[in-house]
């Protein structure tokens, strides 16, 4: 299985994977699974058995329990994803400021629904759970960016410029 | 009065040395120099300071749990894994000021004699994260943070470690399960994480902002931060105000003002908008019972409700809610209960961990029965059901996410019971665009 994994990282990650494992006590090192795959996700768009098998490897640890923490958090997304991957709130308080409205012109511009990704491969939209921006909402998020007191006309404008 | 936000509009206020300019890491210094580990926790424990995450435990007596057994490490880790809906004070104190927690991680850790501590951060606050470690470098480079600091003898690392999107782990257990690297499920307590915490040492967690205050208690003294607030609320509170009013963000309030101030101040919320009326509101974040416009603003025995842990929780259930994080959210005429309240179940359903059947079941036939009466499908025995459920979470769980997620349902039901049987027995009109019950004559009716 290792000689078959073409995933390695760039050697500045690398660098940095060595250095965030030294921030847990010795032995204690699988701590690090969480940053590594966040890491791995922000190199490789999404954690397919390859890039976890590989963090694995980086971890000394069974490839299963990288399996098993990556399923059990949902910023990891184990199916391919476009290129940007529109992360939307859909809790209470965004919905009272007309988030409901936003996400359905959202999906009819885009002309997919939640989980899809579009035919060219640009853009997949996921609903996510409070991202702790209520008082600016509607919110979502595209990687690690936050769009927030979301309009049609701001979606109008974020999607035109993230398509250029 | 402010405590924590003094500065946190200063230009610059991110990097050390414009917080430097404005008193910052004095506190730290004064600890590390001049007190001793127990005077810190000394005066932590007069100022009253309570658990701002949501429970509201005294810090101080929460400090003096900690095992302190010879040879064996122990751990100091912040709870910055805000996820409870309606909450977002502890994202804008990092995100705009991440050296007040630092610094208070520093004297904080002191207190606890900690050389290694962690700020757990949610995964979604990915660019919060960056910052911090920017300001965490710079606070290395001062002197601040590393080995023998200020030549004190002491030494401490602090890192920052990232959640991957999981509500549960703001539960202290399941986030100490997901330091470990591991899935979030919380833990049987006892052992408490005092005893036995990341690792199996002692370890004390505490949230973004009972950390962060511990840096003005240190330079004010604990009577002068006790001072601030009414009885046992003592100090401030960030409230994170989100909804129908004019100024939605993060206050940072003297506890003990009236709700009926901080929903019209201008100073707060600024009152509802424009040509809306008062409906409900959801005080403490979404798990805590939502409560009318009658209630929320006046106690049952017709006192005006203050923001304090006390008078919020007056009248218990019936009547009453809680303060918990300070995710004030407030809701006019143009809400549907029915609606806010499913997706609450819906956001509790898709967090619980599955540990436990009670909550793992019980969310999902709370969301399911609560979407049926949403979408005009609903049974005249459902509202009496999402009661039954709700009561069998409440309790039966390893961890409050059960309670969490009843609650809501549980008060949403108590207080607009109205409304759902409305949506039941007249779905040709619930099911309207836009379409929303008028209570007849209740104050926010037209």
């Amino acid at each position: 299985m290792e000689a078959k994994n073409t995933k390695v990282f760039p050697a500045e990650t690398l660098a940095l994977v060595q250095k965030i494992m030294k921030r847990y006590p010795e032995g204690k090192h699988k701590s690090a699974i969480l940053p590594i795959l966040h890491l791995a996700q922000a190199e490789w768009k999404w954690c397919s058995p390859e890039v976890m098998d590989y963090v694995a490897s980086l971890l000394s640890i069974a490839p299963i329990q990288v399996y098993e923490v990556a399923s059990f958090y949902t910023m990891f997304h184990l199916e391919p994803v476009g290129e940007h991957v529109i992360e939307y709130c859909r809790t209470g308080p965004c919905c009272l400021m007309g988030g409901v409205e936003v996400y359905d012109y959202l999906k009819k511009r885009l002309g997919i629904q939640t989980g899809e990704t579009t035919a060219d491969g640009q853009f997949t939209i996921k609903e996510v759970e409070c991202l702790a921006a209520c008082g600016w909402g509607p919110v979502f998020q595209i990687r690690e960016k936050f769009y927030m007191q979301l309009t049609a006309e701001k979606v109008d404008e974020i999607l035109d410029e993230l398509s250029k | 009065m402010k405590i924590l936000t003094e500065h946190i509009d200063v230009p610059g206020i991110e990097t050390i040395d414009v917080f430097c300019q404005h008193g910052g890491y004095q506190a730290a210094e004064k600890a590390i120099k001049k007190m001793t580990p127990d005077e810190v926790t000394e005066e932590v424990k007069k100022s009253g300071l309570r658990g701002r995450g949501g429970a509201g435990f005294p810090v101080g007596m929460k400090w003096s749990f900690l095992a302190k057994p010879e040879g064996i490490p122990r751990y100091l880790v912040c709870n910055a894994d805000e996820s409870e809906p309606g909450t977002f004070k502890d994202h804008y104190l990092m995100w705009k000021s991440p050296h007040t927690l630092i610094e208070g991680m520093i004297v904080s850790s002191f207190a606890l004699g900690a050389n290694t501590s962690y700020i757990y951060v949610r995964g979604e606050l990915m660019y919060v994260i960056h910052i911090l470690e920017k300001a965490i470098q710079e606070a290395y480079d001062k002197g601040y943070l590393g080995k023998n600091i200020l030549g004190s003898g002491y030494d401490l690392d602090l890192y920052v470690q990232p959640g991957g999107g999981a509500y549960i782990c703001g539960e202290e257990t399941a986030l100490l399960e997901s330091l470990e690297g591991k899935r979030g499920n919380p833990r049987i307590k006892p052992p408490f994480p005092a005893v036995k915490g990341v690792w199996q040492c002692p370890t004390v967690v505490n949230n973004v902002e009972s950390i962060a205050a511990t840096s003005w208690i240190i330079n004010h003294g604990g009577d002068a931060y006790a001072a601030v607030g009414v009885g046992r609320s003592t100090g401030t509170k960030l409230i994170s105000a989100s909804g129908h009013i004019r100024k939605p963000g993060v206050y940072e309030i003297p506890l003990g003002i009236t709700v009926e101030d901080f929903i019209y101040s201008d100073e707060w919320c600024g009152g509802i908008r424009d040509g809306h009326k008062l409906k409900a509101v959801v005080a403490g974040g979404s798990s805590v019972p939502i409560l009318s416009a009658e209630m929320i603003l006046n106690t049952v025995n017709g006192e005006k409700r203050l923001m304090t842990y006390e008078s919020l929780s007056d009248g218990g259930f019936a009547t009453g809610t809680m303060l918990g994080s300070g995710g004030f959210i407030v809701m006019d005429e143009t809400t549907c209960i029915v609606h806010n309240t499913l997706t609450f179940a819906r956001f509790y359903h898709h967090e619980s961990c599955g540990q436990c059947s009670p909550c793992r079941e019980g969310t999902g036939w709370m969301d399911k029965v609560i979407y049926r009466i949403e979408h005009g499908k609903g049974r005249k025995e459902d509202i009496d059901l999402l009661v039954d459920v709700a009561k069998k979470i409440e309790g039966n769980t390893i961890c409050p996410l059960g309670d969490a997620a009843a609650w809501p349902v549980a008060a949403a039901i108590r207080h607009f019971r109205d409304e759902f049987e409305w949506h039941i027995e007249h779905p040709e009109l619930a099911l309207q665009p836009g379409a929303v019950y008028m209570r007849p004559g209740a104050s926010w009716a037209q």
